[in-house]
Order: structure tokens, then sequence, then C-alpha cells
């Protein structure tokens, strides 16, 4: 039923005619555009911050995104994607689509070269194409390659398809816990369910003299990354392909797609391209499989970019929550049991719901100490979006309940809400519910204190309407708004945990270029905006005293980086570019030793000199390396963890974790439940403090995403299907929307991590939720549980 | 259909447009400038913001045709070959630019402000720039960028 087109000449021509003219002819295969080496610019090391590598770039539009890669000759592919969020495929005809002029292929689950599923986790449980059935709408059922964009979709309105809707499964609750339920996979509807036990919970339920509970949920939330999935095929003379792509682990992109394009991983050459954000969302394969079969079975290259559309149907989003906590307590306020059951709806595929699971069940009642402990987190299948990686996971949804559960203690107990943490909080030695021990800082009584005592915003000033709930609207003038103000701590694990052999592969070579001695840093890392390009520029210098770096573009001809998630390339990139830094050193030392024929053992690289602390300047590096060149490759492992024991949870299963501590300043306009995030203030610790510049970046980006759950984002479903896949209908954060953020950033070094460092981009994702729900609640002193917090939750009093 | 256009001040001609596409399409796709920016062609985010005549617009909302004898200037045109418009530069300097998807947008959006208001307070910088979306920043490093071009232009007049 499918195969390639029998083209015409008239159809050819119109493909030339229909993509951009050439002003020179592509010699290589390589796109017109593509990612190259970046001089990083200035002589910063760790500590200072100096100015991105690809800033210049991208500030000039030069910067090479997957979208804007172009290869003369190429081809446009497109994606059909199921209505039906549940239903049988009874059949499929290509024919009248792949007779359209200008289609060059149409392709179905018959025509995947090799196995037919792929995935993040290693269920490997999604189908490249649908076969037989759908289990969420949008997924991928036939790929069109064409001349144009346009001449791919209309040939996309002629795949005629036969379905036999089916009834979708929907509830998460029933998918949990109802065994008649129908099954979305076949070995069931739990992808996972991990316990947590600490204690004796129902001994403690007696001596509770203040008992707690609630019950919160947390709409599916969307990266929204601006970047749309994108990325560039290009078939290779040795059969392979080469992709050109934006995602965040090039290297567990590799090991899905060489087995369903059935080609040895090495055949497959993978370049980053120009990456727009990504938050979790690229951490599933998109378009890369879709793009190489279409560019192995046409011989030409293929680009596919979704739009915004299909980009809400294109990547996983964040797992919705449905939580019940109850908490007994002292009259005093501290905390003497919680009994806790997370669910966490999956949707069709696993993806990472796994992890999502385990940092839930771990930190379920985050940096707090509780002697007794009832944990029970479950992830399902049901026929909803499919869910997965999102900045924070896990540990985000938890983070809404505990901290929403702490304010109710406070109430309860007569507390403040900030005593009522510092009372119940974590501290270095203290055990966590898994029973690991905080072996580092946690210094969060004191940066509770400190957010308290940060000065106040000026009270409201109705003068200028822009400052008001409802703005530019001229919904009020003053009347009806009340300020309210609330906390949130979040904790977080960094780097990947239970057990996973984490690690990261940097490769460093010194030479000298042009009389100039110069670092090539060249890692599979993904540079996903966050800054790491910046960050492996700076290690350089400091353990090499070179000022001149340059980035390799990454690609995969040097070992796994690991993903651009969990907070962790700055700790295992950062500490793989240093030890492979080191690595170099240590050879650069030998040769200083043969050219001056005598060994030091007190030497070091500084300001382009190889200096003895004895002996002082010795000689330039330059003139040390001559025409030698240093090169080395380094993995870099952080300590290892250990599983969660599925009966008790218990395990070390962190290997770092990181605490930020947010206030957050509302004003309501209770009348139309209407809310001004007038300031958010945020105490975080780093351990280390690398580019200051950046790291405001990163607490200021992951502050304004939880300010949008608090009170904007949420994909809308009914019946399985998505009702807001655009901008226009999901609304994240704008500039008036984002208040100013005051940061007080903390640096108590955590003894195992490269330089001290804590991981950074998470955290405030976290906290900054929680703190703006409370922040409301003070306003209005309403229940509010569930987030995004909507208008009508306000004014209809919910 | 053929469209003929100056963009950044030369004369550009794309042959076998089909009708339906945008501004941005074209740009992006016929003339080798995709420094504007494809993150939601509809008009929502701001990322393809051009100068159409002088009026920062959508590019994705403005059909290939309307775009016939006019004039663009695109975030390419911004920069004097090396040199940086004060704008390009204090986006670097600040911070401003993480992913970098949102920058030549807001950077064409900035731009305009700046040229029309000379010196504009927070509530304005705001409001003009409203319409452009960025993901990774929470928006205070953009916000810093622009004070800092304003005060340098200012400075420099």
């Amino acid at each position: 039923m499918t195969g390639t087109a029998n083209m015409s000449e008239r159809a050819m021509d119109t493909a030339a005619s229909r993509t951009r003219p050439t002003k020179e002819a592509v010699v290589s295969s390589a796109p017109a555009r593509a990612p190259r080496e970046i001089a990083a610019p200035g002589t910063g090391g760790v500590g200072d911050s100096p100015l991105r590598p690809d800033g210049t770039l991208k500030v000039k539009g030069e910067f090479a995104y997957a979208s804007d890669l172009w290869i003369d000759g190429m081809l446009w592919g497109a994606t059909l994607r199921s209505p039906h969020p549940r239903a049988k495929i009874v059949s499929i005809d290509v024919s009248e689509a792949l007779a359209h002029p200008g289609v060059a292929a149409v392709l179905t689950h018959e025509d995947v070269p090799g196995r037919k599923h792929f995935g993040l986790d290693h269920t490997w449980d999604q189908p490249v194409l649908a076969a037989g059935e759908v289990r969420h709408q949008g997924e991928p059922i036939a790929l069109v390659a064409a001349d144009h964009p346009e001449t791919a979709r209309r040939a996309m309105e002629k795949i005629r398809i036969e379905y036999e809707v089916l009834e979708p499964l929907t509830d998460a609750r029933r998918a949990a816990f109802d065994p008649t339920y129908p099954r979305v996979q076949p070995r069931g509807n739990l992808a996972r369910h991990q316990p947590v036990r600490v204690g004796d919970v129902e001994a403690a339920k007696a001596r509770a003299e203040v008992v707690v509970s609630g019950e919160y949920r947390v709409g599916i939330q969307d990266q929204a990354f601006l970047g749309p999935e994108s990325g560039l095929a290009v078939p290779a003379e040795d059969g392979g392909v080469d992709l050109y792509v934006a995602t965040q682990w090039m290297h567990n992109d590799l090991k899905q797609i060489a087995p369903c394009l059935g080609l040895p991983e090495e055949k497959i050459r993978m370049t980053l391209s120009g990456v727009g954000g990504a938050f979790g969302g690229r951490e599933d394969l998109s378009m890369q499989i879709h793009a190489g079969m279409l560019a192995m079975h046409t011989g030409k290259p293929v680009k596919i970019v979704y739009n915004r559309y299909e980009s809400f149907f294109g990547h996983v989003h964040r797992h919705p929550a449905q939580m019940r906590y109850e908490y007994g307590a002292t009259k005093d306020g501290r905390i003497l049991y919680a009994d806790v059951e997370i669910l966490l709806d999956g949707g069709a595929y696993t993806s990472a719901t796994m992890n999502v699971v385990g940092n839930a069940a771990s930190l379920g009642v985050g940096p707090y100490v509780i002697p007794n402990i009832k944990i029970d987190a479950y992830g399902v299948y049901t026929n909803n979006p499919p869910c997965g990686a999102m900045r924070g996971f896990g540990a985000v949804q938890a983070c809404f309940a505990y901290e929403s559960m702490m304010d109710k203690l406070a109430e309860a107990c007569g507390l403040d809400p900030v005593t009522v943490r510092q009372v119940n909080a974590a501290s270095q030695g203290s055990e966590l519910a898994t029973g690991q021990v905080v072996w580092a800082p946690l210094p969060m009584a004191e940066m509770l204190q400190q957010a308290r005592e940060l000065p106040m915003p000026p009270p409201l000033d109705p003068a200028d309407i822009r400052n008001l709930p409802g703005g530019a609207s001229q919904t009020t003038h003053g009347e009806g708004v009340r300020r309210g103000v609330g906390y949130g701590v979040g904790l977080k694990n960094i780097c990947f945990s239970e057990g996973f052999d984490d690690y990261s592969t940097a490769r460093v070579r010194l030479e000298v270029i042009g009389g100039e001695a110069t670092v090539l840093v060249h890692t599979a890392a993904a540079e996903v905006g966050q800054g790491l390009v910046t960050l492996e520029a700076q290690i350089a210098r400091t353990e090499l005293g070179v000022g001149r770096v340059v980035i390799h573009p990454a690609d995969n001809q040097v070992g796994d980086a690991g993903s651009s998630s969990a907070s962790r390339q700055s700790y295992m990139t950062g500490g793989a570019v240093m030890t492979a830094c080191q690595a170099v050193r240590e050879r650069v030392f030998a040769l200083a030793a043969a050219k001056l024929g005598r060994s030091y053992d007190d030497l070091s690289l500084a300001g382009g000199k190889v200096v003895s602390e004895s002996a002082g300047v010795l000689a330039t590096i330059e003139d040390v390396l001559g025409d030698a060149v240093v090169e080395e490759t380094r993995e870099y492992h952080h300590e290892p963890t250990t599983g969660m024991d599925p009966v008790s949870g218990r395990g070390d299963s962190h290997t770092q974790l990181a605490l930020c501590v947010h206030r957050a300043v509302v004003d309501v306009d209770v009348e139309l439940g209407l809310v001004k995030v007038v300031e958010l203030a945020a105490v975080q610790d780093v351990g280390k403090i690398l580019n200051r510049l950046s790291l405001e970046g990163q607490i200021h980006g992951g502050t304004a995403q939880g300010l949008g759950l608090a009170v904007m984002e949420e994909i809308v479903v009914a019946d399985g299907k998505v009702r807001n896949p655009s901008f226009t209908d999901y609304l994240i954060p704008t500039i008036l929307d984002m208040p100013p953020m005051r940061l007080e950033i903390l640096e108590n070094a955590d003894p195992r991590a490269p330089y001290g460092l804590r991981g950074a981009g998470e955290p405030p994702t976290l906290s900054s939720t929680p703190a703006i729900v409370a922040a409301i609640r003070d306003a209005t002193g309403l229940a509010l549980t569930r987030v995004p917090v909507r208008p009508e939750h306000i004014a209809g009093g919910s | 259909m053929r469209v003929t256009f100056t963009v950044n001040g030369r004369r550009e001609t794309a042959d076998d447009v089909w009708e339906g596409e945008s501004l941005l399409y074209v740009l992006r796709e016929r003339v080798g400038l995709p420094g504007s920016k494809n993150a939601c062609e509809q008009g929502e985010c701001g990322s393809c913001t051009v100068h159409l005549d002088g009026t920062p617009v959508c590019a994705c909302l403005v059909a290939a045709g309307q775009a016939e004898g006019r004039e663009v200037r695109t975030v390419e045109g911004l920069a004097d070959g090396d040199r940086l418009d004060p704008v390009q530069e204090a986006f670097v300097e600040c911070g401003a630019v993480q992913c970098g998807f949102c920058t030549p947008g807001l950077v064409v959006q900035a731009h305009d402000l700046i040229e029309r208001v000379a010196q504009p307070s927070d509530a304005e910088i705001r409001e003009a720039l409203a319409g452009n979306l960025c993901r990774c920043t929470g928006y205070e490093k953009i916000l810093d960028a622009v004070r800092l071009a304003a005060a340098r232009k200012a400075a420099a007049s």
C-alpha cells in the first residue's frame, strides 16, 4: 500500500522550482547552513560571566536552528496523525496521496525498515507509526515527502484511513485500581507503583493532636519551547543517514533510531542543530526516525518542521496528578506522620513515567523530617495525551501538594507558614523519606528566614492601572483588590537517580593554532539554551590557563554525554570537561619537563604560561607545545546511587539534592478572580556560582515556568482530546505577567560535585508554584487545591 | 506567482510562490533569511517580527503577495557587518539570550521601541514587548538589555 511515486518530468520541475533558488551550487552533502565551531568570546574562567559563544549568532539571526537547515534538492516531510484518542485502524489507503503531483513518498508502519517500536524507557512500547490501533490523539500513522509543505499537507488529506472509533480510556484512577477497566497497554494499565514506608503510620495516627488532609490536582503543563520539533535527514553514500536534529540526548536518540531504521549506529551521523528550548520535551524522539525513513526511501534530503499545533501533539507533557495527603502533627506543628497517595497519568506510552513516579515517591514529602511515612505513587497508562519529562518532573507535582499541606498545617496549629516549615525542616544529616541521609549542607531553615526578611515590595499603586490585576483591560481601579504573601520550598534531585549509570564524556584538544594556544572542547552534550557552551569554555580556561577556547558542534563522533535534563549538565559534562582538561594538563607538564630537562612537582597552567610555584614562570604554553597536539577524552561518572526498594522505597537513590525557597507577593481582584503577581523572591543554594549571569537566567526562567503552572498553563483535555493546542489558547507568561524577581544565591559547596556546584535549573520551578498559590490563598482565604488556579476558582470561591 | 520586494536594502525576487505562503516562509525558505523565526506561525509569539515599511509586524501573518513592492527589514538587517546594533549588543551582554529562538523578534521589537521612545519606562518596555513570548528567561534580563540599549543610545545622542 505504499511506495515511491512515479514522479513525472513535470513534477520534478515543480520540485525544483519550489525550492529556494541556490546562489551557489552545493558540492558537499552538508547543509548550506549547519552547526559550526564557535570561538568562545572573552577570557573568563569558572566564576566569571563571559559572553555566550553563540550569543552573537543568535542576536544576528544567524544561528542555525534545526528548522533553519536547508540543502539543495531537499523534500519536505509531513506526519499524518490520528484525530482519535482511541481507535482501531481498519485500513489505510495511500494510493491517491501517492498519485498527488509533487509527492515523492507516502510511508506507513509497513515501511519501517527495522524495529517497529521505540521508547525512552526500556519497554520500547511506542510504535514508529501506528499499526492496527491508535492510543492517543495525534499518534503518527503515515508520512509524506513532497516538494513543498503545502503539497505534503494536501497529499495527507488524500490518505484514506478507516477507523473503528472506540471509547477512550481516560480515567486515571480506574486505570490504577479497577482491574475490570480495559487495557491501554497489553501488559496492563499500571506502569509503576512505588511505595515508601517509614515507621508506623497507623500507630502515629493515634498520637496526633492535629490532623490535616487535602486532595490536590495538577493539570497538564506543556514545555512550550519556542523552537518547534524540526530536523533534516540527508541520505549518505554508505547507505546510512546524516541527521541534523534538535534534541536533549543524542546518544539515547541513536540507540532508538538505529534499530528502527535497520542501520548500525555507525552509519548514522548525528549533529546537534540549534535547539530552541527543551525543558524535557525533547527527551523523547519526535521526527528523527520519520525523517530518516523518508530520506532513505526517497534518496533525497528530507526536512521536517512541525508547526505549533503539531508540536502540541509532537512531544510529551508534564504528568497531570491527583494527590491525597494526610498529615498528623503535635499541637506545636511537629509532623508525626504523612499518609500520601500520588496518581500520575502518563497517557498511552511509558516515556519517562517510571522516573517521574520514582521522583514523586522519593520526594513526596519534600525536605521535611517526618518519622512515619506511607507514600504510594502510581503511574498509569490511559488514552489521554502522553506525558513524560518536563523540568522538575515528579517533584513539581508533589511539591505543590506538600507545600499546600504545610500551609494547612500552619493554619491548624496557629503558626505562621515560615515557622511551621522551619520546625520540620531537614538539614545536613537528616534522613529523607527514603532513608537517604542528607550528606551535604541543606540550610533550609536559614533560607526561609532569609526569604522572610527580604524587604517587601511597595504597596499597591492604583495610580497606574497597568500595575493592577487585569492591567490595561481596566477591570478595576483598585477596588476589590487584596494583597497576599506566600512561601514555597522545593527539593529536587540533580542528575539521574535510582542506580542509573550516569556519565558524560568530553574530548579536549590543546594545540597551537596561528601562534596561539587553542583549546577545542568536543562533547555530545546538548546546548538547549541553558548556557552549557559558555561553561565548557570557562572550565577549559580555568583548568588549562589558556584564553582561546573553541567549542566543537555537539555530535555522536564523541562519547555519550547523557541528557540535558535533571539539571545535570553543569555537574556531568562540566565534570567531564574538567577531568579531560586535567588529563591534558598532565601531558603538558610532561612536555614541559622534557623540554626543560628536569621535572617539577609544583606546576600549574595560568595566563598562558607554565608556572612553577617555587621557580616562577618557566615557559609559555606555546613554547612547551610546539607542534604537539595534546588530546584526551574522559568520562565523568557521579557517585553511584541505588535503586528504591520495591516495597519500602528505601535506598540512596539520589546523588545530589538542591533546594530553592520562594516568597510570592500577589494582588488579587477577588471579585473577578484576576491575579497580578507583584514580586517573586527566591533564595537558592547553588553550591558554587560558576557563571552568575547564566545562573540567574536559569532561576528566573524556572521561576517563570512555575508561575505559568500556578495561574495560567494547562493543556485542557476532554474525552482524551486536547482542546487548546495553540499559543492563542495555551497561555504562557508574557513580560506583562512576570513580576520583578529578587534573587539571593547561596554557595554552600557539595563536596562531591565539580567545584562544589549544585544543579540549578529545576528547583525554582518547583517552589514558585506553591508560593504563588499560597499567596493567592492568603489574599482570598480560599482553599485552592488545583493548579493552574483559574479566575473562576477565585471568583467562584472554590 | 512572482513576488518582488526589498529586504534589508536589497531587491529580491521570488518565483513560483504559492499564493498561500506567508512573508515568513518566503524570507526563510526562498530568500535565505531564516533569522525571523517560526515559533507559532499564528501571530501569538512575535518571534517572526520584521519591519514592513518601517512598522513592526508578524511576518507569519503577512501574505507573501502583500509584501509586493514594499520594504522589509529583518533581524539580519540590524547589524552593520560585524558591528552589532546597540540592542543586539545589550541582549548578549545582559544575558537576555538563552535558547535564542525568541531573540530575533524581541530584538526587532525592542529596536523599534527605542527608536520611538528615547528613555522608555519599565511599564513602557513591558507594554511594547507584551507580544513577544520568551520561554527561557522570565524576561528579567530582557528588561535589563532594553534599559541598557536605551541608556547607551541616549548617551550617544
